[in-house]
Formats: structure tokens, C-alpha cells, sequence
């Protein structure tokens, strides 16, 4: 079922995209909108702030539909890094330093598999299942680090769990990922 | 120099995690975007954990918005972008050639070559990097061939990644693209290769402490 609405997520970027879909930006609006400003009153902005700024951020998803690659990310993904973006820009007032991938220096990928949007679906599935099993004080660990904005050190000062035992469930909860993802893995 | 050689020596999860979360300090974000420009496997490993954020975006309670949103979003799809500035599109496409990862080049205004280096003598020289936050600060140090940087520990987390030439301490050898992360407990004496010198991007949130002789005395005069 998951791989039915990322499917048709991606069906509607694509329209988006090729044809500047106004009727497939609908679509997506209605389902991120309300994820987005969630996310952004999650992470520390009242209803009024969190409103504009997901606007903000659903107009940077019609403007950029054509960077949007299945093969590197699931729309939910993609939506989630420029809403983690817009954030950063107007809350913290400081700029997040990216990598470009036209940059000259830039070391290139490993020749890219020809069914990758492919097997990303199957990735994004089986991590889903392993986010879903993950013990619920990893999980919520996970949760504060993404979504309330907060340093490892707050997350123990809030929850009253001594910051190596902050530090070990997160690595944890990646180490459980890791196994089911093997990007995750560094070869050294 | 071999500039498509992978890095050996990655960011660790915690930087990786917190920069995927939005939640990293500019100075180290710096650091991570430089890393991830020369390292295909942490990009893989990047995206993975962006994928996280995307799942609990989906997972999310969802909260209203407001009526007229859509229609508030539809009425400015036409509206024109504030354009990136000349300066700034020069310095991404760089003329096909650069030294320095893109991320490094924005805030410098430039590639390694223009770089304005303040000389700290024994063979070293340093180039601050300015950042908006408040939070660690990243300069760029050059170290001559074969010279050392004076015996130090750290009072807080030390990141150092290697942009040309490469370096060797007591945890290994380190070239471009390589990352190495140094806490209270390390006391190193990292010596530049012969060659070419050796430019490391560093990122601290406290000052060092040099421990040799010599660098306790250089240590008044050299302000790292």
C-alpha cells in the first residue's frame, strides 16, 4: 500500500514536472501541506509562522519539480529536505552550506543502476518496516532529532536521559537501518 | 593530484544524522557539504538518512491549514524568483576547473588560489571562514611540506578535513576528502606530507591547547 502512494506521488511530480500539472500540484498539496506545517510547528514555529512557511515551501516544490529525481529520492523525501531547508533559511537565519552536483569538483557517482527509482521503492519500504519496529525510545529519539530541531545535548537535558545514552539510541536506531540499508554503511 | 580518488575516512553518523535533520551548525555544515562534494558513499549514506525524515514527514499527525492556502499558492506560481547573484553563479560553474569543493568556494568568494592566508609562522598559515551562526568556527589551515602543527589537545570536538596534499598522526594517514574528528582525549602532532602542502579545513567549538614546549610558547603568540 506504502508503494502504491509513493507511486503515485511520483506520478504527480512527473506531471508536474513535464507539464506543470496544475490539477497533479493539488493533488500533492493536500497531502503534504498539512505534513509540512506539522513539521515546521513541530520544530519550534507558531501556526501563523508555520503557515507561511509552508507556502513558501509548497511554491519551491512547484518551481523546482524538474530537480526532483526518483532515482535519488521518494517525493516525501525530496519535500522533506526543502521544508528542512526553508527552515533553516528564515529561522536560523543562517545559510546551509550543500553540495552541488555540477560542481567541477565534484567526485561522481559509481555508474548509476538503470532500475534505481526502482529499487529505491523497495529500499523505502523495507526501512519504513524497520523504522516502524524500532524500540519506541529510539524511535522517539529519532523523532526529536528530526523534527524539533534539537542538538543531542537538549534532547537529554529535555528528557532527562544522560546524553551518551541519547547518543547510543540514536546510533542504535541507525545500526538497525543499517542493516536493512546498505548505503547506510561506510566501508571503513 | 588524483581528484577522483574516494575518501577513506568518513563523517561519522552523528554529524551525517544531524545534518540530514537540519539541526547542524553552520561551521560543520560546511565541513559535511565540503565531504560530501568528494565522498559518493557518504552522499549514499546521506540520502538514506534524508529518507527517514521523509518517512516521519509521512508518518506526521498532520495539523490544518489554512482554506485558502491552495488557492494563496496557485495565485504566486507565477511569480518570478529572486535571482541568484552574478558572483555567486560565477563561483558555482568555476570554468569546469576547482580545487575547492563548491560549499567552501561560496563563503571564500573564490578557489584555493585567491585565498587571503595570514602567515603563523613554522611553516603554517591559517584563513578564517566567517559564518552567520554563533556556533563552532571553520578556518583553513596550510602546513608546508614535512612541517608539523605543534603538539595539541582539544578542549572540545576538533574536524578536520584534508582539501590538498595529506597529513599523518597518530590515527593514521589522512588525504583529500578524508575526515578526521579529535576530542579531549586526543593529543596529536599532525606532520604534512613531503610534496605539496597540505590544506585542511577545520571546524572547532573550543579552542586548542598546544602541549609541547614549544607550543606552549607558540601558543601566545599563534592564536588558532
Amino acid at each position: 500500500m506504502d508503494g502504491d502512494i509513493a507511486g503515485q506521488h511520483a506520478i504527480w511530480m512527473h506531471r508536474l514536472a513535464v507539464k506543470r500539472d496544475r490539477s497533479a500540484f493539488a493533488e500533492l498539496f493536500e497531502h503534504f501541506a498539512p505534513r509540512v506545517k506539522a513539521y515546521l510547528m513541530r520544530s519550534g514555529s507558531d501556526a501563523e509562522a508555520a503557515e507561511e512557511l509552508m507556502q513558501e515551501a509548497m511554491l519551491t516544490v512547484w518551481r523546482r519539480a524538474e530537480s526532483f529525481d526518483a532515482s535519488q529520492a521518494s517525493v516525501a523525501t525530496w519535500i522533506f529536505t526543502i521544508a528542512r531547508n526553508k527552515r533553516i533559511d528564515v529561522y536560523r537565519r543562517s545559510n546551509r552550506p550543500d553540495f552541488d552536483k555540477n560542481d567541477p569538483a565534484l567526485v561522481p557517482d559509481a555508474e548509476q543502476q538503470p532500475d534505481d527509482a526502482v529499487a529505491e521503492r523497495q529500499e523505502s519500504g523495507a526501512l519504513r518496516n524497520a523504522i516502524a519496529e524500532l524500540p519506541e525510545e529510539q524511535a522517539k529519539m529519532l523523532r526529536m532529532a528530526f523534527y524539533e530541531d534539537k542538538a543531542h545535548s537538549e534532547i537529554a537535558e529535555e528528557t532527562g536521559v544522560p546524553l551518551g545514552t541519547v547518543k547510543s539510541r540514536l546510533r542504535l536506531a541507525i545500526g538497525r537501518m543499517r542493516k536493512i540499508v546498505t548505503d547506510l554503511e561506510p566501508s571503513s | 593530484m588524483s581528484t577522483n580518488m574516494q575518501p577513506h575516512h568518513h563523517l561519522n553518523d552523528e554529524m551525517l544524522l544531524d545534518y540530514a535533520a537540519g539541526s547542524l551548525d553552520e561551521a560543520s555544515s560546511i565541513l559535511v557539504a565540503s565531504h560530501l562534494t568528494l565522498c559518493p558513499e557518504c552522499r549514499g549514506r546521506l540520502r538514506s538518512l534524508e529518507a527517514v525524515g521523509g518517512m516521519l514527514l509521512e508518518d506526521i499527525e498532520t495539523t490544518l491549514v489554512s482554506e485558502d492556502a491552495l488557492d494563496a499558492v496557485l495565485a504566486r506560481l507565477n511569480e518570478p524568483e529572486s535571482p541568484r547573484s552574478a558572483i555567486d553563479e560565477s563561483i558555482r560553474s568555476s570554468k569546469g576547473t576547482a580545487v575547492l569543493p563548491s560549499p567552501l568556494r561560496q563563503y571564500l568568494g573564490g578557489d584555493l588560489a585567491d585565498v587571503q592566508w595570514r602567515k603563523k609562522g613554522g611553516g603554517v598559515s591559517m584563513a578564517e571562514i566567517r559564518t552567520s551562526d554563533d556556533g563552532p568556527r571553520a578556518f583553513m589551515l596550510k602546513v608546508d611540506p614535512k612541517r608539523a602543527v605543534p603538539q595539541h589537545t582539544h578542549e572540545g570536538n576538533e574536524f578536520v578535513m584534508v582539501l590538498t596534499g595529506g597529513y599523518s598522526d597518530g590515527a593514521g594517514h589522512f588525504v583529500r576528502g578524508d575526515v578526521e574528528v579529535s576530542d579531549q582525549t586526543v593529543v596529536h602532532q599532525p606532520v604534512a606530507d613531503a610534496g605539496e602542502p597540505c590544506v585542511i579545513l577545520a571546524v572547532m567549538d573550543a579552542p586548542i591547547r598546544f602541549t609541547g614546549p614549544l607550543g606552549r610558547i607558540l601558543g601566545m603568540f599563534v592564536k588558532l
